[in-house]
């Protein structure tokens, strides 16, 4: 499926092609709004049948509010700065504006994506419904209260989590696996807020060097030596470029790399939640062990007890296959993502130093003869 | 002839080095200045930022001298390049040190100590080279007596560095701390540059107090330069009457020129301050920049580290490295280029405002002028009603008044002259930009050869990013 977008309360069009048979059309689009998204998540979250799979996680909320901030600074601060400074800036934040929208485009897409090429998943009838029904879902809000249950529930699962984790694991690979998944969390973590930072500070350079520019064309105008005003010129169209170069590297290094790190943040929280469910199953199966136990000792109510044990026992070893194979598929996913945009940002950064180291050695050359 | 240990880069006549050692030889072909470092904080480990050398090429000296020609007087600009047999050179070096408190009690009596070395050939000083100890209230000092003297011919005083209690207790109280090492070093090459525009000054040079400042080993403490003093309060006196003064007397200008001039001048300083304040945000925004990147580069390793696929994980730790490797040539580079920009800018303003000075003295030579006039006029007013009234005695006083007061007046008048003209010339030879465009050049090979290594660095990490299987 295919995802395109229109502005303005990011009302997404989702477009589908296929062949397969259980669709009525084999291509067909329909229009779906972030919530609509928010609830296919949950949906199948929830479902019992795909407690041993990992569900991609759900895309953020499309966060416009940083470039909105700055366009409303941009305006309170429209007298101080001169004409071009102002179109300037305003172009930045529209470029960023646009970036913020291509991003989450992008994140969307990917969750969709994820969802049609997982074999299980794709035959969901969620997922079905979710990619034909012609009219708004009009999916329900989560109410206050539905909210409240949510964050009650992650409470607990965090207890949870924190109980679970001591428990003796019977599997190795799935012992290794938590705990390389746990440190790799609060490492992949930490990475994702210090890029986010890095590109903030590239771009709050760029934003310096178009002030810088835009000082020096007004000291440019108004000067009436002439060679001075060459030399100006100069500073100029240096500090034009710069900023340029340092903009789109910026730009480019988030696309690449924070948005990497923050992806899989969020797959590997998708990944510990598998583990906890499957910990969780686990933690049932011997409960229903020790009651069958004490039921025997009693023994009265033995065959719902064995009844109990025997199912418990099906649904953790059916949870532990599939869970191997999404934690294999998982990490061979993670390394091809990974190589993927590291390759991409390495030749970005060398195109961009190849421009710059270009434009630099011109400025240079200028300089001496003039 | 190569300074020691340096890579020098032959672009036309100039001679750009980059990434200096801490010390510097220079050669200099006759009629040029030259500027050496030498820094020496006492207790801190780690190297300042170098300030790089550079020689100014002679040409622009002479053109001076030509557009000057037409003024009349210029005994002065060609003392300076039309005699080559006169073997002319004048470096200066700007060293400092801390100069360790005696007791306790002595701690905040305690001074940095700048070594000022001078090499020259001039026959007025005594020796070749010499040396002498200063502390930052002597370049005061040296400042108050020369604008004191000079200013009423009109010339344009560099304005020393401000001073700054805040810094200065800082440094007196913990001497460990990074912030307060560069507070020094800041201090230490603006006392430099301020040192080195008085000497290029033909005219300063001459005076017996810049060579009294050079050469005796020790100075009689200028009192007067403490913030909190009788002089500084006087001294604020004086600068709110002259504020006043200005506001009341407006000067009638016949000469254009010196309106056009004073105009460009209040406008460009305007600009320099703006853009002073965002070079100053930039670079801090780039300081803030490079340390983001190390921490990143830090967490990027840690990534690496607990990556279980290997080759996933040596690329991870190899873009660790790369990141780290830029930020620090970012950091040594870029960010000292950058940060010596915003200091010229703030060097440029200051002077900027001398050069108001200038024209400020003119005004108020006029006034004088004027007032003595008026005065003079009125002296013959009561010459003529004495006369009238008919008091021989009286007369005669009123006659040697006005015979005084004449003579006062041809004597400002002629001063008034002489200082537009002086200011003329001053203006004209305040070459704002000389250091400003070297320094850019500095800059654009620094980033040019920056984004070469950033090539470099990242073509080697293709690959590894590549051979994850």
């Amino acid at each position: 499926p295919d995802a395109l977008c229109e502005r303005d309360k990011v009302k997404f069009t989702v477009h589908t092609k296929t062949t397969l048979s259980s669709f009525q059309k084999p291509d067909f689009s329909v229009p779906r709004q972030h919530e609509d998204f928010i609830w296919l998540h949950d949906a199948l979250v929830e479902t019992e049948d795909y407690a041993g799979l990992i569900i991609p996680p759900a895309p953020p909320k499309p966060d416009f509010e940083s470039p909105r901030d700055k366009m409303h600074k941009l305006g309170e601060g429209e007298a101080t700065m001169t004409k071009e400074e102002y179109t300037k800036m305003k172009q930045e934040l529209e470029a960023e504006y646009l970036a913020v929208f291509k991003k989450t485009v992008q994140v969307h897409e990917v969750f969709l994506q994820r969802l049609s090429s997982h074999p299980v998943l794709s035959k969901d009838r969620n997922f079905q419904i979710f990619l034909e029904y012609d009219q708004d879902l009009s999916v329900r809000r989560k109410n206050a209260k539905e909210m409240f249950g949510g964050f009650f529930k992650n409470m607990v699962k965090s207890a949870d989590e924190v109980l679970i984790s001591g428990i003796k694991e019977v599997d190795d690979f799935f012992e290794q696996e938590k705990t390389f998944l746990l440190d790799y969390y609060s490492k992949i973590k930490d990475s994702t807020a210090k890029a986010e930072k890095m590109t903030r500070s590239h771009k709050n350079i760029a934003d310096d060097y178009i002030h810088i520019s835009a000082t020096l064309n007004s000291l440019c105008a108004e000067d009436s030596t002439p060679n001075k005003k060459d030399l100006w010129k100069l500073n100029l169209a240096f500090f034009i470029h710069l900023q340029k170069v340092e903009g789109r590297v910026a730009s480019d290094q988030e696309l690449k790399l924070t948005e990497l790190l923050r992806y899989y943040m969020r797959d590997i929280q998708a990944a510990k939640d598998l583990l906890y469910r499957r910990a969780r199953a686990l933690v049932d199966y011997e409960n229903s062990n020790k009651a069958l136990d004490k039921a025997r000792l009693k023994s009265k109510d033995i065959p719902q007890a064995e009844e109990h044990q025997r199912q418990s026992l099906q649904k953790f070893d059916k949870l532990s296959e599939s869970a191997k194979k999404e934690l294999t598929s998982f990490k061979g996913r993670r390394v091809v993502a990974f190589r993927k945009n590291l390759i991409e940002m390495a030749e970005l950064e060398i195109k961009h130093a190849k421009v710059s180291s270009v434009l630099f050695s011109l400025c240079v050359s200028l300089a001496v003869c003039s | 002839m190569e300074p020691n240990g340096v890579s020098v880069i032959h672009i036309g006549d100039q001679q750009v080095s980059l990434q200096p050692p801490s010390f510097l030889i220079p050669s200099l072909p006759p009629g040029t200045l030259s500027l050496t470092t030498r820094t020496m904080a006492s207790s801190a480990d780690r190297n300042p930022p170098p300030f790089p050398a550079s020689e100014e090429p002679e040409p622009e000296l002479s053109d001076m001298a030509d557009g000057d020609s037409d003024e009349g007087e210029d005994i002065f600009v060609s003392n300076v390049c039309l005699q080559p047999c006169h073997t002319f050179y004048n470096s200066l070096k700007v060293e400092s040190f801390f100069f360790p408190p005696l007791f306790l009690g002595d701690g905040m009596n305690a001074y940095v100590a700048y070594k000022v070395s001078t090499r020259t050939s001039l026959p007025m000083f005594k020796s070749k080279a010499f040396t002498a100890r200063r502390r930052f209230s002597d370049f005061l000092g040296l400042y108050e007596k020369l604008s004191a003297k000079q200013s009423l011919h009109g010339c344009i005083i560099p304005p020393p560095p401000e001073k700054s209690v805040v810094g200065m207790t800082k440094v007196k109280v913990g001497m460990d701390d990074p912030s307060s090492v560069e507070f020094v070093e800041k201090r230490r090459a603006a006392l430099e540059r301020y040192l080195q525009r008085i000497v290029s000054h033909p005219l300063l040079l001459q005076d017996p107090d810049v060579r009294e400042f050079l050469e005796r080993d020790d100075l009689p403490r200028a009192v007067n330069t403490q913030a909190l003093s009788g002089a500084g309060f006087l001294k604020m006196i004086t600068k709110a009457s002259d504020a006043v003064s200005k506001m009341t007397i407006k000067m009638n200008e016949s000469d254009t020129w010196f309106e056009d001039k004073f105009q460009e001048v209040d406008m460009e300083e305007q600009q320099l301050r703006k853009l002073h304040a965002v070079v100053d945000s930039l670079v801090n925004h780039r300081k803030e920049l490079c340390m983001n990147t190390a921490v990143f580069a830090k967490s990027m390793a840690m990534l690496g580290n607990s990556e279980d696929n290997t080759a996933l994980s040596r690329a991870l730790s190899q873009l660790a490295e790369v990141e780290d490797k830029m930020e620090q040539l970012h950091q040594e580079q870029a960010g000292s280029d950058f940060f010596v920009f915003a200091e010229l800018l703030a060097d440029y303003i200051r002077l900027l405002g001398a050069v108001r000075g200038c024209f400020d003295q003119r005004v108020r030579a006029w006034q004088r002028w004027q007032e003595a006039q008026s005065t003079l006029q009125k002296k013959r007013e009561a010459e003529a009603k004495l006369l009238w009234a008919n008091k021989p005695d009286k007369l005669q006083q009123a006659k040697e008044e006005i015979g005084e007061w004449e003579a006062k007046v041809t004597q400002y008048e002629r001063d008034f002259d002489r200082i537009g003209m002086t200011v003329r010339k001053e203006v004209l030879r305040f070459e704002l930009l000389s250091d400003w465009s070297r320094h850019v050049l500095t800059v654009f090979v620094c980033l040019a050869l920056i984004s070469f290594q950033l090539i470099k660095f990242w073509e080697a990490f293709l690959p590894e990013a590549k051979a994850i299987a």
